[in-house]
């Protein structure tokens, strides 16, 4: 499972940086998305991974640690989902408003460049 | 009385973010109830964060010891929830903020406010940002209070629309978003390794990682400082800040200078924490020799920027980048007696550029014949509440002598960014160059500091010569000059940042002792950790029994 898991991470990234790269605005928002899955993918990772485990530990009995998920990764990935669609949203509006000001969609706005 | 104390540093977050949204509730037609809400929010903002300095300074010592503030979030203890930590730097930032963003908030108020909407609320989303930034302990809090300030920033940015804005703008979001995504690698690795956010918890328990685990957590750091790099303008991460802060309208690029400096903080911060606790030597990009070689070739390109510049505001922007490197390059050389001048430093240059934006778009008016703002910039907002008779309305009173307050003010700030006297700048610059001396061993100077010496005075004397040249050429080149009109309102604050700087001349002795204190703190970050994990007293509930972290961690 991990060797799966760190090879999407991988392509995610390469293609993201890929695409970040490239001079179409387009590809540039669509580059930063899938760079976005993959670190939301990289933070839920770094709280090991786990199949069918629970994030909450009972307190009440003497719980064994090991068996439940670890729930902060979690809480944290939401936020930087939802930070990273806000931005991403933002950043459609700024670039269709760069569309509409000079006239074409690279990202210093000209073509030649 | 100490119950109110003690919920004192939640204020300068609460304050904007109620400010910024009850505004939202009036229609944008609706000028007066907004305008007060900003002021007011504002001024309490400033008056707050006069008060948190005045009691970290040892002032009052009888209530925070050290003069560290712990503020418990919802009352849990430090590791388990997020705290926020007021010490004495986070103090002098926030009151550097604040005077910032008064002064621009008064200077945008004559006439940048009505080039877009919802200008009061982002303004003041950003300056809540901005402060969260430098109150938070805790990693990911940082990264969201970071997000809030460029979120703000975003819109400040485009305000005012304009094709060279929208295109800035779009670079200006679309690294920033790179770098976020970056930072939030770097903090979860750090997470993954040491089970924990919270800073002062990550010091403490560096020292006590594994060869292995060791690896990755240097990583995570380095790939952290990245992003803090990114954010404070460092070479060869910094390419984006001259278009950025040169097209922004000029009051946002003067809260915008206080903006590079949270990087700069980030950096100090965490750096001072994990050179006290870690028993191994401080990870890259911390340690002083990575800062140190930033910095210098920050510093070099940001003159050689400041001397290609054809456009004030853009030299502006070169000189926040120049004035960066020199502060990387001061933090990196390290010893204690270098912090407080290096802080000294900070101060000044964030008063200096702030006053330069403001002054430079005034400038730019004795050019043209009042319509400076390209027409685009006000049909593309498509707000029916917006006005469009948006250049001669005229605010309270013009001033006498514009010329010559424009001039006065202009050397002023040249005066201050190149670093000659008699202003703050020299004091500045003379104190790191002092500090350099102070701190070596006696026998042969070392090397690092015949570097840091002729970046300094190199810097110093390429900024005198171009800004020697921009001034020839915006007051004596041509004949078309026409005496703006300039409205006290927008004089004023450009006067008051100026005269602050004259002030801080004055009154170097009373505020170097502060900023020692502050780089002592700095220095000895063991007091920071110990307060922060022993988590003094809560002011909310007591907090329940803590589960054992480490056992989640297996």
């Amino acid at each position: 499972m991990e060797a799966i898991y760190a090879l999407a991470i991988g392509v995610l990234t390469a293609s993201g940086v890929w695409l970040v790269l490239r001079p179409r605005t387009f590809q540039v928002i669509m580059g930063l998305s899938l760079l976005s899955y993959a670190v939301n993918l990289f933070i839920f990772g770094m709280g090991r991974l786990m199949i069918g485990g629970a994030p909450i530990i009972e307190t009440a009995a003497k719980a064994d640690p090991s068996l439940y998920d670890d729930p902060v990764p979690q809480a944290l990935v939401l936020t930087a989902i939802v930070i990273g669609f806000a931005m991403t949203a933002l950043f459609l509006v700024v670039l269709l408003a760069s569309r509409g000001l000079t006239g074409n969609d690279h990202v210093d706005g000209d073509p030649e460049a | 009385m100490n119950g109110w104390v003690n919920h004192l540093p939640i204020f300068p977050i609460v304050i904007p973010l109620v400010a910024g949204a009850v505004m939202l509730l009036f229609a944008e037609a609706r000028r007066a109830p907004r305008t007060i809400i900003a002021l007011v929010a504002t001024l309490a903002n400033l008056l707050v964060a006069l008060a948190l300095a005045y009691i970290a300074s040892d002032a009052v010592p009888s209530i925070w010891p050290d003069g560290i503030a712990v503020y418990l979030l919802g009352g849990w203890q430090a590791p388990f929830g997020i705290v926020l930590v007021l010490d004495r730097l986070s103090a002098l930032m926030l009151v550097l903020n604040a005077v910032l963003a008064l002064t621009s908030l008064i200077y945008a108020l004559a006439r940048w406010r009505k080039a877009g909407p919802h200008f009061q609320s982002l303004f003041q989303f950003l300056i809540m940002g901005v402060n969260g930034a430098f109150l938070t302990g805790d990693l990911f809090n940082l990264f969201v209070f970071v997000e809030v300030l460029l979120a703000a920033s975003y819109g400040l940015l485009l305000h005012g629309l304009g094709e060279p804005r929208v295109k800035a703008g779009l670079h200006y979001i679309a690294i920033n978003l790179a770098g976020s995504f970056v930072f939030l690698i770097g903090v979860s690795l750090i997470y993954g390794v040491t089970g924990t956010l919270n800073m002062a918890d990550v010091a403490a328990r560096a020292s006590l990682l594994t060869q292995d685990e060791r690896i990755l957590f240097e990583t995570g750091i380095a790939i952290l400082g990245s992003a803090f790099l990114l954010k404070a303008g460092a070479w060869p991460l910094n390419f984006w800040l001259p278009s950025a802060y040169g097209t922004a309208a000029p009051p946002v690029a003067a809260v915008f200078s206080i903006m590079t400096k949270v990087g700069i903080y980030a950096l100090l911060r965490l750096g001072s924490l994990l050179s006290g606790a870690s028993g191994a030597s401080v990870p890259a990009p911390f340690n002083d020799g990575w800062l140190f070689g930033i910095g210098i070739v920050t510093l070099v390109l940001g003159t050689a920027g400041i001397l290609t510049a054809s456009q004030a505001q853009r030299l502006v922007a070169y000189c926040v980048i120049a004035s960066a490197g020199t502060l990387l390059a001061a933090l990196g050389f390290g010893g204690t007696a270098m912090k407080g001048a290096a802080l000294y430093y900070l101060t000044s240059s964030v008063l200096a550029t702030g006053a330069f934006f403001m002054l430079c778009e005034m400038i730019d008016r004795t050019r043209q014949t009042g319509e400076d703002l390209p027409l685009e910039m006000m049909e593309s907002v498509g707000q029916e509440a917006v006005d469009v008779d948006f250049t001669d309305e005229v605010i309270g009173i013009v001033i006498p002598a514009a010329m010559a307050f424009l001039g006065m003010g202009f050397l002023a700030c040249a005066l201050l960014v190149a670093g000659l006297p008699p202003l703050s700048g020299f004091i500045a610059k003379f104190l790191i160059l002092s500090a350099t001396l102070t701190d070596t061993a006696p026998g042969p100077v070392p090397v690092t500091v015949w570097v840091l010496w002729a970046g300094m005075l190199g810097s110093s004397l390429i900024a005198i010569i171009a800004l020697c040249r921009m001034g020839i050429h915006l007051f004596w080149s041509t004949d078309e000059i026409m005496t703006p009109r300039l409205h006290l309102g927008e004089a004023a604050p450009v006067a008051v940042l100026l005269l602050l700087s004259v002030a801080l001349s004055i009154e170097t002795g009373p505020a170097m002792d502060y900023l020692n204190l502050a780089g002592n703190s700095l220095s000895s970050p063991q007091i920071y950790i110990d307060a922060v994990l022993s988590g003094s007293r809560p002011p909310g509930p007591s907090p329940v029994p803590s589960i054992p972290v480490e056992g989640i961690r297996q």
